[in-house]
């Protein structure tokens, strides 16, 4: 962002919505407001996974199929791969500094998170509906 | 980052750099935030097992039963206690990262202390969690 002092633009316009990542505070907001989610959201995968322990096929999908479960699953999965792709973004604009490989680093971190999102989002709706 | 110096005289090669990681000697606080990134990792390669093990319930009782194999091996187990340590271990430190925002737990001693409680934490809802895992079985 430039300063100097012959801009036609106010300071506030500058920062509105904007910055020099072209998304403003998104990304930080966005971190804690999936963290939030996330506390409560870990406690019930964990006991969800949990109650599923040296259970059968059919138990298995009995439970995740259930309704309630399946809900919460996919509340889970949808915030922590948003969470996670948010993160990975950090660690690889931190980390990795030549533009080419920063930029194909985020185009991967954004298929493996989709993918896996999607996966894990098919696979709870087939057991659920099928 | 700081570059190479390659003109030792010049104005800008007498601004103060920022401290490297490696001048520092390890301390609690600092692993901790390296283990914050650690085990986010971890949890997003993670992702990987639990797509399997979804999939495969979802796929039919033969593709099940051989992810089932796999995550009730020793290698599995190792790799599933790695992961519920990491979820653990990181959802702690995002706790932690919480009462930062809020403005809190930054100065001596609270911040060894919060550090200290993520690690224990961390291993305690861990060693529960499987404590747990095989009464349940």
């Amino acid at each position: 962002m430039t300063n100097s002092s012959n801009s036609m633009r106010t300071p506030l316009s500058k920062v509105r919505y904007l910055g020099s990542a072209k998304s403003g505070t998104h990304h930080a907001w966005m971190m804690r407001v999936t963290s939030a989610a996330l506390i409560p959201l870990t406690v019930a995968f964990v006991w969800i996974v949990l109650s599923l322990v040296g259970k059968d096929y059919n138990t298995v999908r009995e439970t995740l199929g259930a309704p309630i479960p399946a809900i919460l699953m996919l509340l889970f999965i949808g915030t922590s791969i948003y969470h996670m792709k948010l993160g990975m973004q950090t660690i690889i604009e931190d980390y990795v500094h030549g533009e080419h490989a920063k930029t194909w680093s985020l185009f991967a971190n954004s298929f493996f998170s989709y993918a896996m999102g999607l996966a894990c989002i098919y696979a709870i709706l087939r057991i659920s509906f099928v | 980052m700081a570059e190479v110096n390659t003109r030792p005289t010049s104005p800008e090669s007498r601004r103060p750099l920022s401290p490297h990681l490696g001048i520092y000697s390890p301390m609690l606080t600092m692993m901790m935030s390296i283990t914050h990134r650690i085990t986010g990792t971890a949890l997003y390669l993670g992702t990987l097992l639990l797509a399997w093990w979804l999939l495969a319930a979802a796929s039919g009782a033969k593709a099940f039963a051989t992810a089932d194999w796999f995550m009730t091996s020793p290698i599995g187990r190792l790799i599933l206690f790695g992961f519920t340590w990491s979820l653990f271990h990181h959802l702690l430190g995002g706790l932690r990262h919480f009462i930062w925002d809020l403005g809190r737990g930054m100065d001596h001693p609270e911040r060894e202390y919060l550090a200290q409680a993520t690690l224990i934490g961390g291993i305690a809802l861990t060693v529960l969690v499987w404590v747990a895992a095989y009464m349940v079985r």
